[in-house]
């Protein structure tokens, strides 16, 4: 059991997401930053599924009420135990009575912590993932508080303290200001000015980015849209389209851009332009406030390459942690 | 007046790239009960043929979205494979049983009415309510009349999302007799929990309290969503309505709809639903004659 002396700003149980329900409206949830949380998992000898707690911007203090192998990733915010400073991206043991605490982080936006066995909340529609908007998942389907108490699974002895995952595949945070994005959807509501406008814009990340979408400000939107008569249904604003899913990534055009994160809603009528790959979407949940970004244009080729290639590298750092 | 519902021919789907993990088809820029059907139709055989690699499959109004694994399905594989099948489907030939349900609404409620006055600054026509707004462009002379025209024939639920359990519903009358509206001009920060709405060609029922940019009409006192499952009609899923379903709205009374609620909130209310198989050519030669038939499966 992990009791919660203070919750940070806002903490919950994630995994790798809930799916095959987005037909119904359900978002996948799950971690913001999936490598940060696949590698916290790893280095404690967890497959990628178990649960994990995601902290944002500043941690949690947390007591321990039973031995434990743990490990931090993603943003670092300088963890301790007992007030004497742990690494990051390393199994570190901890013993029943020790305190976990997280400070503010001051690149990046989320931590992940796992625990050897996973953080043991009840499945909801085979995940552990929080998603607050109907309350479901994680801990009572909400943001941890003080005194709310954690389980934790069994342990399958995989474990070694001390383990650490190579510098090479420790991201750096500092520098994740180009967001590559797959243009498509409905991108051809947009004139070519308008196209060139929109990739060639710093967009500055609102302070209205969370787990739902990192909202974006900007030169006005409307005016690098082609004008038409709206098709039946659509609505007359020319950002308008017949209600259509969204994928997660993608980026609605709803006043400003709104690029959709992982508590997105699910489909709407707002024309949506492009797609950020998987693997910025990782790299998107970690920029923070205010700082701005822009977009490249890639295709799907490179897009695919780019997974494949972080697929490899997530495989070789399961590897070195099962041996 | 055509009493027929007039055939829209898709002439060129756009098939496009979600980033290297969904496929996003449009199959029309427009709304049509064919582009929704088609919709309906092929997603339902991708389900059946259980394409390895695919992990979400959500239709929506005139289009659907497939998520897959990369690892296990290349995009360009999957479209290929999305287009042969197009060319196989028939919609015509494509029935499935629909659940016809009873759905109560009290319109120009004072709920819905209290936070529309609180947003007219955002509204297209600040000195009306929503509903004098929505009766005037769409020609008619009072709200009373309008209203009997959103009640006075069924509608099929054509995509569920946004949030969990939200459906759009699309009114099964020919175009010409479609109600049509604007959003807001700014959405609201706010709208109540089971408010009715209509935005473009689409009735929406808000299944929890939050933002919202349609035209407010009225709110229900039944449940689209129960995340508890505690109504005996959620005991499979914790959303009730299922694209393909069709809701019959139903103008009702304060009395009725205090009644209603306090079963909804006991736990005990069980939904009027009734079932027919659908035949798309059947409806489209004579909507009003099936429609009739539609809500006679209610008790």
């Amino acid at each position: 059991m992990i009791e919660v002396l203070e919750p940070g700003l806002s903490t919950t149980v994630q995994d790798t997401g809930r799916y095959g329900h987005y037909h119904i409206g359900m978002p996948p949830s799950g971690a913001m930053d999936q490598y940060a949380h696949t590698v916290a998992n790893y280095v404690v000898g967890n497959d990628e599924d178990a649960a994990t707690l995601e902290m944002t911007y500043a941690g949690p203090d947390l007591k321990f009420q039973e031995d434990a192998v743990v490990a931090a990733t993603g943003a670092d915010m300088e963890p301790k135990r007992n007030g004497e400073p742990i690494p990051m991206w390393t199994a570190v043991q901890v013993e029943a009575g020790d305190v976990l605490s997280f400070e503010f982080a001051t690149e990046g936006v989320r931590s992940y912590l796992s625990v050897a066995g996973g953080i043991d909340v009840p499945e909801v529609m085979e995940s552990r993932s929080t998603y607050t908007l109907i309350g479901i998942g994680g801990h009572e389907g909400r943001d941890l508080e003080e005194g709310d108490e954690l389980p934790v699974g069994s342990a399958n002895g995989n474990a070694t303290a001390g383990a650490a995952v190579d510098d090479g595949h420790v991201p750096d945070y500092a520098n994740n200001d180009t967001i590559s994005v797959v243009m498509g959807l409905c991108d051809y509501r947009l004139t070519d000015e308008g196209r060139e406008e929109f990739l060639g814009t710093q967009w500055k990340i609102s302070d209205e980015a969370d787990r739902v979408g990192c909202r974006l400000t900007g030169p006005d939107i409307e005016g690098m849209f082609e004008e038409r008569e709206q098709p039946f249904g659509a609505g007359p604003d020319p950002t308008n389209v017949v209600d259509l899913g969204y994928p997660v990534g993608s980026i609605q055009m709803a006043g400003q851009p709104i690029i959709l994160m992982r508590d997105a809603v699910t489909g709407g009528g707002y024309a949506t332009v492009g797609t950020v790959t998987s693997i910025d979407r990782d790299m998107l949940a970690q920029a923070r406030t205010h700082n701005e970004i822009t977009f490249e244009a890639v295709d799907v080729e490179e897009a695919l390459d780019a997974r494949a290639s972080q697929d490899d590298q997530l495989e070789s750092i399961r590897a070195t942690f099962l041996e | 007046m055509t009493n027929s519902i007039q055939r829209q021919e898709l002439s060129s789907p756009r098939y496009e790239y979600g980033g290297d993990d969904h496929v996003f088809v449009e199959l029309s820029e427009e709304m049509s009960f064919d582009a929704n059907f088609e919709a309906q139709a092929i997603t339902q055989e991708i389900r059946e043929r259980d394409i390895p690699g695919i992990v979400e499959v959500a239709p929506a109004n005139a289009s659907y979205l497939l998520h897959f694994d990369p690892g296990e399905l290349h995009p360009d594989d999957l479209i290929e494979e999305l287009k042969q099948l197009r060319e196989e489907i028939d919609i015509t030939e494509y029935t499935w049983e629909a659940r016809v349900i009873d759905f109560p609404v009290l319109y120009d409620d004072p709920w819905t009415h209290e936070v529309m006055m609180k947003f007219r600054d955002r509204h297209q026509d600040p000195d009306s309510t929503d509903l004098e707004y929505s009766a005037r462009i769409n020609g008619f002379d009072s709200v009373d009349e309008f209203i009997e025209a959103h009640s006075g024939a069924p509608q099929m639920v054509t995509m569920v999302g946004f949030v969990p359990g939200l459906p759009w519903t699309f009114q099964m009358v020919p175009r010409e007799q479609q109600i049509e509206v604007p959003k807001y001009v700014q959405p609201r920060t706010e709208t109540p929990s089971r408010a009715v709405g209509y935005g473009g060609a689409f009735t929406a029922t808000y299944p929890v309290k939050g933002a919202g940019g349609y035209q407010l009409f009225g709110r229900t006192p039944v449940e689209v969503l129960d995340v508890d499952q505690e109504l005996p009609d959620f005991q499979d899923s914790m959303v009730l309505p299922n694209p393909g379903d069709i809701l019959n709205y139903r103008r009702i009374d304060r009395e009725e709809y205090d009644a209603i609620r306090e079963e909804v909130e006991a736990g005990t209310y069980e939904y009027n639903i009734g079932t027919i198989d659908f035949r798309p050519e059947e409806f489209f030669d004579d909507p009003q004659g099936y429609n009739e038939r539609i809500t006679e499966v209610l008790d």
